[in-house]
């Protein structure tokens, strides 16, 4: 399958699929960041992922038009208020789920599956009465369109450029939070163990509350991202929430770094694929490898050694 | 419970009521276009079936149980696709002989995991060994590296997703999105009729009785109660010197095969397979019919299957807008309030009071003392 092609258009391949991929592994991430602290932590299946992922969407949606028709002037910014504004909604819908449906279920986590697949179509059927069943796509201002040219053959759309450095800023945010806070220290000390972390003083149900909605604001935010890249629908998130889970899985479920590495192998290798077959058949053996690969090392990538 | 019995008495009533209710009062009641459907609702009763043993018994969540009734569906459409397409069918295609879609898709020659499906033996032996087969080798695969509850679930869900894409993009070989359409002939007997359909009808509820009695047994054997155990403690049956992954690739390969024998219904009954039968979605609303019977209750499964889908086709024919919230509220109402489903409900709140007039105090059935809010699955 190389014949046809000399080194150096190779090397431009490679490099452009290489791109495409890192996009892909932006989306990845953000989605699985979330996902990695609601599910690798709390162990809570959060089938509606996506859908506070596209909550975050067509927020980010309702701003860009907000500014296009009162505040054209300051067009060019609105992202930065969209993206705060997608990380609040997302937020409280999740601090509200979690009151409602969520900590009734801890201890059953396979019900929670089914308890948030139901919540993720009704979200799905809202979206559609709300929004309609047409995808939006929104307006990007004028210094986001365009790509740059690197060497003549390669090129790299800016839109890109500006996820992949939202998707390391968040990353260190979520790192910085989980690992140096001393709420991250509470997170993890109800992790580990919910009754000595009740015991020394930690109020459990309120730190459960706020790293639910902590994954799902992250969620929010990975759907504002999305916008630039994708147009957004009221189904669009169930096409990445298997996709995600498998991130989280592969890289091991408790590791934040194990989940980067799983997002950047999985979407390198689809996009790689991609580009020598067709796309259906590039996600099939992706997907066939992580099972694969899952099969022989359940644990995935990084496994935390915790005694359970 | 007593040991090695098939059926306490009041399972064999409800198993009888069951029986009269859809042998009897069904087939009078309603029209052959209602019968078709009732036949379609039930294919998926024996994926729900399999669940019961699988989840309800075994504390394995599996959410591509699409896929095995997919692969069924699948065998026994091939089979009927092939007959369809005979020479005689087929003249008008530049390759005569091989199915309609292949046709289109340029492939000139039958590929060779198509040639066996000419053959009924073969096809009927397919749609149970296929699945079963494959069923094994995930459940082997999993089970012996002691994965389980939610890990298994979302790799069951991926291979779902697979499984999908697969059929969709492989559309030469598969049909596609499409799926196997224009189903006729079952050796040489027409399948779409009325009378044929009526005939189906009452083949499938024959084939549902046998598998609830399959689930009957498994469940009043040892063995189903060595699953209630493991399922409660696993570790403890581990300790006692049961290999529990050799009970659990038994469940899941059980509803599996459950799964297939209900898709190649399917195909039957309906006359056309596609995949939509066999992604992510339709999997989760098969679980979602188990959980509405009752994940404990062998006769819940087939009366939530019923009932979730009337309620389906009826809300979705008048209010297409309202389908998902119901849908959705379903599930999360079924969770919250009623982990035990219909027969919950049955067993808590109506039994007792025909008991009462009957002034008579049955023993309590099967579900109510292995319920599932205290015996989660410790992770």
């Amino acid at each position: 399958m190389f014949g046809d092609y000399s080194i150096g258009d190779l090397g431009s391949i490679f490099v452009m699929q290489g791109f495409a991929g890192l996009i892909l592994f932006s989306v990845y991430v953000l989605m699985a960041l979330g996902l990695a602290i609601i599910f690798g932590q709390m162990g809570v299946i959060n089938m509606a992922h996506g859908e506070f992922m596209i909550l975050g969407a067509y927020v980010t949606w309702m701003t860009s038009n907000f500014f296009q028709s009162y505040l054209p002037s300051l067009f060019s910014g609105y992202f930065f208020l969209a993206m705060i504004l997608a990380f609040l909604a997302s937020g409280a819908l999740g601090m509200l789920v979690e009151w409602v449906l969520i900590r009734h279920l801890y201890k059953r986590p396979l019900d929670t599956l089914l308890a948030t697949w139901g919540l993720s179509l009704m979200l799905q059927q809202a979206y559609r009465s709300i929004f309609g069943a047409r995808e939006v796509g929104v307006e990007l201002p004028q210094w986001m369109l365009g790509s740059l040219h690197v060497t003549d053959s390669i090129e790299v759309p800016i839109n890109g450029v500006f996820v992949m450095g939202l998707t390391v800023l968040i990353t260190i945010g979520v790192a910085y939070i989980m690992f140096r806070s001393r709420w991250g220290r509470q997170v993890r000390a109800v992790v580990q163990n919910r009754i000595m972390a009740g015991a020394v003083g930690i109020n459990t149900a309120k730190v459960d509350r706020y790293t639910f909605a902590l994954g799902c604001g992250i969620a929010g935010v990975a759907g504002s991202a999305f916008t630039m890249i994708g147009s957004t629908g009221p189904t669009s998130g169930q096409l990445y929430i298997v996709d995600t889970f498998l991130v989280v899985v592969f890289g091991g479920a408790a590791s934040l770094l194990g989940t980067i590495a799983s997002a950047f192998s999985i979407s390198q290798t689809q996009s790689t694929l991609e580009f020598f077959m067709s796309g259906s058949m590039a996600k099939v053996l992706t997907l066939l490898a992580v099972v694969g690969i899952l099969m022989l090392r359940p644990q995935g990538l990084f496994a935390l050694k915790v005694r359970k | 419970m007593n040991d090695s019995r098939f059926a306490t008495r009041s399972e064999l009533i409800g198993i009888l009521v069951l029986a009269v209710f859809l042998v009897v009062i069904l087939p009078l009641c309603l029209d052959v276009f209602r019968l078709n459907l009732v036949a379609k609702y039930l294919t998926y009763a024996f994926v729900a079936l399999g669940l019961v043993i699988c989840w309800g018994y075994g504390g394995i969540l599996s959410l591509g149980q699409g896929v095995f009734f997919g692969l069924g569906g699948y065998c026994m459409a091939m089979f009927l696709k092939l007959e369809a397409s005979s020479v005689e069918n087929t003249k008008i295609q530049s390759t005569p002989g091989i199915p309609d879609f292949m046709d289109w898709n340029q492939i000139t020659a039958l590929p060779f995991f198509w040639k066996p499906f000419h053959s009924l033996t073969f096809t009927i032996l397919a749609v149970i060994l296929v699945p079963g087969i494959f069923a094994l080798i995930i459940g082997a695969a999993m089970f012996k590296r002691r994965v389980g509850g939610t890990y298994f679930a979302i790799i069951t869900q991926a291979v779902a997703a697979i499984l999908t894409i697969l059929i969709v993009g492989q559309q030469g070989y598969t049909g596609g999105i499409n799926g196997m359409t224009d189903l006729r002939t079952l050796k040489g007997w027409d399948i779409r009729p009325d009378h044929a359909k009526v005939v189906l009808y009452f083949f499938e509820v024959g084939l549902l009785f046998a598998c609830i009695c399959i689930a009957q047994l498994v469940r009043h054997s040892k063995l189903g109660r060595i699953l209630v155990a493991m399922r409660d403690q696993e570790d403890r049956v581990r300790f006692s010197g049961y290999s529990v992954a050799n009970f659990k690739i038994f469940a899941f390969c059980i509803a599996a095969i459950f799964a297939a024998i209900g898709g190649a219904m399917f195909a039957l009954n309906v006359g056309f397979m596609s995949p939509s039968f066999v992604g992510i979605v339709p999997s989760i609303e098969m679980v979602i019919y188990t959980a509405v019977g009752g994940r404990l209750s062998i006769l819940g499964a087939v009366y939530g299957t019923l009932l979730v889908n009337f309620a389906k086709t009826s809300l979705s024919e008048s209010f297409p807008e309202l389908w998902l919230f119901g849908l959705g509220g379903l599930f999360i109402a079924v969770v919250l309030a009623f982990p035990n489903g219909l027969a919950g409900i049955w067993g808590d709140y109506v039994q007792p009071r025909i008991g009462k007039l009957m002034g008579t105090r049955k023993p309590k059935a099967g579900w109510t003392d292995n319920s599932v809010a205290d015996g989660a699955p410790a992770e």
